[in-house]
Order: C-alpha cells, then structure tokens, then sequence
C-alpha cells in the first residue's frame, strides 16, 4: 500500500503555504507564498483575493512535487486561516468587489462607537459572546455595504456573497460552494454562538442581508470535493488560524490551553461543551466541531502585540539586527531594572479591551541600559500572558496547570522561561512547531478516516522543550504589581475627538 | 616607521587597490603599481587567499577581494539567531532519529549548548540549554574541534576509560572526523551514552556550531559499536538543511 498524506492550506495575514503531512504528522514538504498588503490609508489593511487564489493554485503542484508525490496519494486537504478579514464577491463571476479588509484594519473605530450605542448592542455581543470591536467581520461588512453604492440591494438579491478567507477557497476549490466553517462563523458577530445559526437580530443590526451570507458547516467533515488546486482531493476540514493551533496542540480535553506566540499571541482554552461566557474581558468562541457531535467552545485571550514589539525594537529603535539577538541584549543584564514596556500601541486587546490606551516606557532612570529595555520588551510579552491567564482561571474556575506553546518566539529561551516564572505552571513545547498547519491537517485526515479518533492524534504529540517555574513567589507578586500599575498608565491617552 | 610590519603594510595596500579599482587586479598590475616584486606581491596574496580575504577568479587568474572580507564585521553569529534558524531542522532530526538533539558553539573552551530537543518518548527531561561540555570527549567538541571553531584544548581530561587523552590520539581522531565530515562519541563521556555530529557552516563554509543527537549506546551503535548509518545520515542531513538557512540568508 502506497503511503498516504494530508495536506494544509494555511492561509495566513502575510502569506499562504501549503504544507504535506505524513501518517505521523510529520512535515514533508512545504510551499510558500506571501501576498500584497495594501495599506491605502492610515489604519487600513487590504489583500486582493484574487491574489491569494491565485497563490494556492500555484503552491498545490509545488507542493506535490516538493513532496514526491501525486493527488491520488492526499487523502484529504484542510483549510486553516486568517480569521475576520472581509471578502466578498459576484455570484455569478466569481470576481471579488473590492479588495479583502484585513482583521488588522480599524476604518470601523468610529462606526463601533456608534453602534455601542444603539439599541441591540447589547444583545449582538451577548449573543455573539464578542466584544462590539473593529477587530470582527461584522461592522466591517457594514462598513463596506455602507460605502459601496448600490452594493446593498445586489446583496438583498443574492448576487453579492460573503465570506472569510476559508469560503473564499473552497469556493474556488470547489467550484462554488458557498459554506462557512463554524469557527470562522464565530469571528463574525453574525452568529449566534450558542446555537451556531446565523443571528437574525445580529442581522439586522448590522444591517446584513441573509442572502449574502454562507451555510455554516461543521469545522471536520467532508465539505466537498476540490474540482482546483487539488482535483478530485476531498476538503475534510477548515478552521481559523488559532483553532486550527489548538486543534494542532491536541486540547482535545477541557482545561487545556494553547498559546500561539506570533505578531501578536492567542491563548486559548478549550472549555468542552459548555460555552463560558467572560466577564474578565475574553472572548467565547467555538473551538471546532466535528460532524455529526456538539461543538467544543474556547475562551480565548487576544493580545495585539507581542512579537510585533520586538520587530518594533529592531526597526525602528534599531537596538539589535535580528529579533533573536533580543536575547542576546537582555542576558547582558541581571533584570528589568525597574524598567516595564507597555505596549498598547492600538490600544490594548484582551483583557483590558481599552482602545484609547497607548503605550508607555515606564521607571527608567540614568541607570536604565539597552539591555533592560530589552528585557522589558521580553517580558511585556510574559506578563500580557498572565494577565489572560488569570482572566481564565477567574472565567473558567479551573486553575490552568501547564500551557501548551507554539510560534517564532518559541525559540526565545529567555522568554519561555519567564513565561514559566511568571504564570508559575510549567511551558511545554510540541515537538511540532508548524501547530496551525497541523491542526487542518489532523482535522481534514481525522474527517476522512485518514486518521481514527482524537486519541490517535494525541499519541502524535510529544514534548520537545519544557521550562519550569523558578521564580521566587515574592518577586514574582512585587513585578506583577509593578506590571499592573505600568499598564494603569497607558490608560485614557487618547482623548475623545 | 619602527615597530611596524612590512608585509602587513603591503597586504593593506593591495585590498585597498582592490576595493578602489574596478574589482578585478592581475598580479602584473597589482606589483607595478605597489613597486613590488612580483614573486612578493605574488607571496601576500597568495596569503591573503588562505584566509578568505582575497580571491582569485580561476578563468582570467585575476584578484578580487574575498567575501570573508565583506562578511568581517558581520560575521559572528548569535548563538539566539543560530538557535532560531535551527529549531525548524532540529524538531524533525529528533522526531525521525528518535533520540536527544542538541546544537552546540564554543565559548572559553568548552561547547556551549544552545539549543536542546528532547528525546520525543514524553519522559521526564530537563532543558540543557547553556550548560557546558567538554571538547574532547563529545562528538560536538569534536567537530568543533576538528573545523577550528574552537583552538587546541588545554588539559584533556579522563571521564571514562575510552576518553581520548593523548594529544596525538585525539590529532588522529580530528583528522578522520575532517575526512568523514562527522564526529562520533562512544562512551567518552558518559559510560552507556553514545552521540553522533555534524557541523554547521555559515557564509564561506566557516563552521560556527554543531548539530547532534545523543542516547543509549545500544540504540545509537550497531552490535560493533559503530553508529547506525541511518542515523549518521539524519544528522548530516539536519546539519546541511541548517547550512543552506544559514548561508543563504546572509547573501
């Protein structure tokens, strides 16, 4: 019998890569691509879908090839991808209108105050279990009904269609199916999270006509056959980039949390069945599906900026060459010296959800060196970390006991073990890093029987670093004070136009 | 001029020909316009060649000057950006061997790890990372050693009965890790444990580190006490996919 593979799209914020995976979930082959980013104003994000189509048709042979391999030999394709970016497209041709609005874009900051205060805001974020923020789909698809003339009634029509980048693809994939994976679905503000059917009322707030909008399906299960890209190969799975990581992580169980350590970090927690909802600031989101059983849901912890402020560190400061010398600076020095980066650069994501904050460099004094700002920037990152993680022990009532993570900053030894100091529960990372691109491929294999059950997958896990808490408790309780109060003072910058 | 060395004054003359004219010099030109011998001239750049700061076109036989040059300020590499450059080979080297990874530099005369994979069976195991070992007696020393990542070690120091102590012994053992292209270590340093390495080359193909796994003798030899062939080949192959990162990244 010839081996068989799965193979992942990941479609990602600056680039798109189609990985193959063997029986063992081990990586064989990978092709990337990165994309435009278009930045037509201040504060705006767009990607050309078409573009990005245009992507995957070229990196499925390669990826094929690179891999020694045919489409007979795939025995299913999984979609992971950025969620809450924007497209839309003409039924008939199949050509996007206008360019895809990124999650990253905040041309919506004045229409989500507006709509803050409108009667059934309250009820849209209840029931979307969201916080009514430019971040999700929602406002921004109202944004572009509102500034596209006409755009509106051709939706009422049926003649205009919406999606996240996972409709987009495997309506290209497919020929014109026109269906949404329920993760996605929940990044919308459209869905009712706990029915996981399209909310009239959210609907109708948001001023989004029912015909535009696509099924919502199951995140593992068959979706259909690819007739592009991969001919003949069936679609098995699709889900948001960070569901995708947790389902890549194996948090199959309730109470086991995943953080992906990118531009920004996404902490999530799966909490089984039961949709939590947060009063400290997270997010309820569903985690996946699989056919034919009820959905699994998350909490999860958004922080905008992590990674990013070590880019921001060697670009703009221009204090190191490359990000990892970030801690080759900060081991030139004992501690922070009493010096806390806060970087609240667009404000601050969960659990503070405060948009007018801005950041701030706190208690420097004459002594303050290079390497402190260092290794305040290292652990600006830690310390986002365990301000969502208390948010979910508060929310979940559970106490986390270790955290799964994933990500480029992995490789940041300094980090890892602060992260372990500072949240005092062991750091584990998978001997896996491509976690996003594995979870489509573990979803899209497990859908086609490619892979048994969940437990299967789970003995694919192994431990490839670990980092324990050594922090003494007294120092840890004293920084995390002093971290709190450096965030109390980016609050209330931005004053109200 | 007291106290200054004439063959280094003429060395920095002829770079600074080269990096003023129009890049390419043949010997003739270069010794007529220093006023040179060309059996001298011939002599320096000839030296310059040996240690990459110069080279020479193998078609017209005219000199340029070398990328190790170009590359001097820049060269060093961070061991935190080795570390992050590697991870992505190392997980894969461990998940197929099965065994221990761990990547290695030199500081003060010792291998320094940085970067340490478990071994993927999910028992307990501690990070190693910034711990020290000794050059000759691991198979990561030992590539170091025979590449000149690291100088001559002081005192060899005896762990096990199979350590290689005499000077000579261990000149031998180099010279046939440089023919073979990796290092082995049977028991040196640790009785039970066994290792296999291979280095990693930068820009130029300056090694600046080693990649290796380790584990149980019985898992890492054959019955003759000879490493698996397969597991020679992963960690080759590891050791060049991190190569090629590294070079091609700089350029």
């Amino acid at each position: 019998m010839t081996e068989r593979y799965v193979i992942a799209i990941d479609q990602g914020t600056t680039s798109t890569r189609c990985i193959v995976f063997d029986r063992r979930g081990q990586l064989v082959s990978l092709a990337q691509q990165e994309h435009k980013q278009y930045f037509p104003r201040p504060g705006w994000v767009e990607h050309d879908a078409a573009e990005i189509w245009r992507n995957v048709e070229r990196l499925a042979p390669l990826a094929l090839s690179r891999a020694g391999i045919s489409t007979d030999q795939v025995a299913a394709v999984g979609i992971a991808n950025q969620r809450e970016t924007t497209v839309l497209w003409d039924r008939r041709t199949g050509v996007p209108i206008g360019r895809a609005v990124v999650w990253q874009d905040t041309r919506t900051d004045t229409l989500v105050n507006t709509l803050l205060g409108e009667p059934g805001a309250d009820e849209v974020q209840h029931r979307s279990g969201l916080p009514l923020a430019t971040y999700f789909s929602g406002p921004r698809l109202n944004w572009i009904l509102n500034h596209t003339p006409g755009l509106r009634e051709r939706a009422e029509r049926g003649d205009v269609l919406f999606g996240t980048m996972e409709t987009w693809l495997i309506w290209n994939l497919t020929g014109g199916l026109h269906v949404t994976d329920v993760t996605n679905a929940s990044r919308t503000m459209l869905l009712d999270v706990r029915t996981r059917q399209w909310s009239e009322q959210a609907c109708e707030f948001f001023g989004v006509p029912r015909a535009m909008l696509p099924e919502v399906r199951p995140s593992v299960g068959v979706f259909g056959t690819a007739t592009a890209a991969f001919p003949g190969v069936r679609i098995g799975a699709a889900l948001g980039d960070q569901q995708a990581a947790l389902f890549g992580q194996t948090c199959f169980t309730p109470g086991e949390a995943k953080c992906t350590y990118g531009t920004g970090s996404f902490l999530l927690l799966n909490t089984g069945t039961e949709l939590v909802r947060s009063t400290h600031g997270l997010l309820s989101t569903v985690a996946y599906q699989l056919a034919g059983e009820p959905a699994q849901y998350a909490l999860e912890g958004s922080i905008a900026i992590t990674g990013s402020l070590v880019q921001w560190f060697r670009d703009q400061l221009e204090l190191i060459a490359t990000a990892p010398e970030i801690e080759t600076l900060a081991r030139t020095v004992d501690d922070n010296g009493g010096c806390y980066i806060v970087p609240a650069f667009s404000g601050l994501y969960a659990p503070h959800w405060r948009s007018e904050a801005r950041g701030v460099i706190v208690g420097l004094t004459s002594y303050i060196t290079k390497g402190h700002l260092a290794r305040a920037v290292l652990e600006a990152t830690a310390w986002q970390t365990r301000e969502v993680v208390d948010a979910m022990n508060a929310d979940s009532g559970l106490a986390m006991t270790t955290l799964k993570v994933d990500g480029g900053m992995t490789a940041d030894n300094l980090l890892m073990q602060f992260i372990a100091d500072v949240l005092d529960v062991p750091v584990v990372r998978p001997l896996a890093s491509e976690t996003v691109s594995l979870g489509a491929a573990y979803a899209a294999g497990l859908a086609v029987g490619h892979w048994p059950d969940l437990e299967d997958l789970r003995r694919n896990w192994h431990r490839a670093a670990q980092w324990m808490p050594a922090m003494d408790p007294a120092v840890r309780d004293r920084e995390y004070d002093n971290w709190r109060r450096a965030v109390e003072r980016t609050f209330d910058w931005i004053k109200p136009a | 001029m007291p106290g200054t060395v004439q063959s280094i004054e003429r060395a920095a003359a002829i770079l600074r020909m080269l990096a003023g004219g129009t890049g390419r010099l043949g010997l003739g030109e270069i010794a007529r316009s220093l006023d040179l011998a060309k059996g001298t001239t011939h002599g320096i750049l000839r030296t310059l060649q040996v240690v990459g700061f110069v080279e020479q076109d193998k078609a017209s036989g005219h000199y340029q000057l070398g990328a190790a040059l170009l590359h001097l300020g820049t060269s060093y590499l961070d061991i935190n950006e080795l570390r992050s450059r590697s991870i992505n080979w190392a997980d894969p080297l461990a998940a197929r061997s099965g065994e221990a990874v761990r990547i290695g530099t030199v500081l003060e005369g010792q291998v320094l790890v940085v970067h340490h994979v478990f071994r993927p069976d999910d028992t307990f195991q501690t990070l190693d990372i910034g711990t020290l070992l000794p050059l000759h007696a691991t198979a990561l020393g030992k590539v170091l050693l025979a590449y000149r990542s690291a100088g001559a070690p002081g005192e060899l120091e005896q762990f096990t009965r199979r350590t290689v102590v005499a000077p000579r012994e261990l000149a031998l053992a180099l010279d046939e890790v440089r023919a073979a292209g990796w290092a082995a270590e049977i028991e040196e340093l640790t009785l039970g444990q066994a290792a296999i390495a291979a280095p990693i080359r930068g820009y130029g193909g300056l090694v600046v580190g080693a990649i290796g796994i380790s584990g149980l003798v019985e898992r890492i030899c054959d019955t003759r006490y000879r490493p698996h062939p397969r597991l020679v080949g992963y960690v080759r192959d590891a050791a060049r996919a991190v190569s090629r990162d590294l070079g091609a990244a700089r350029h």
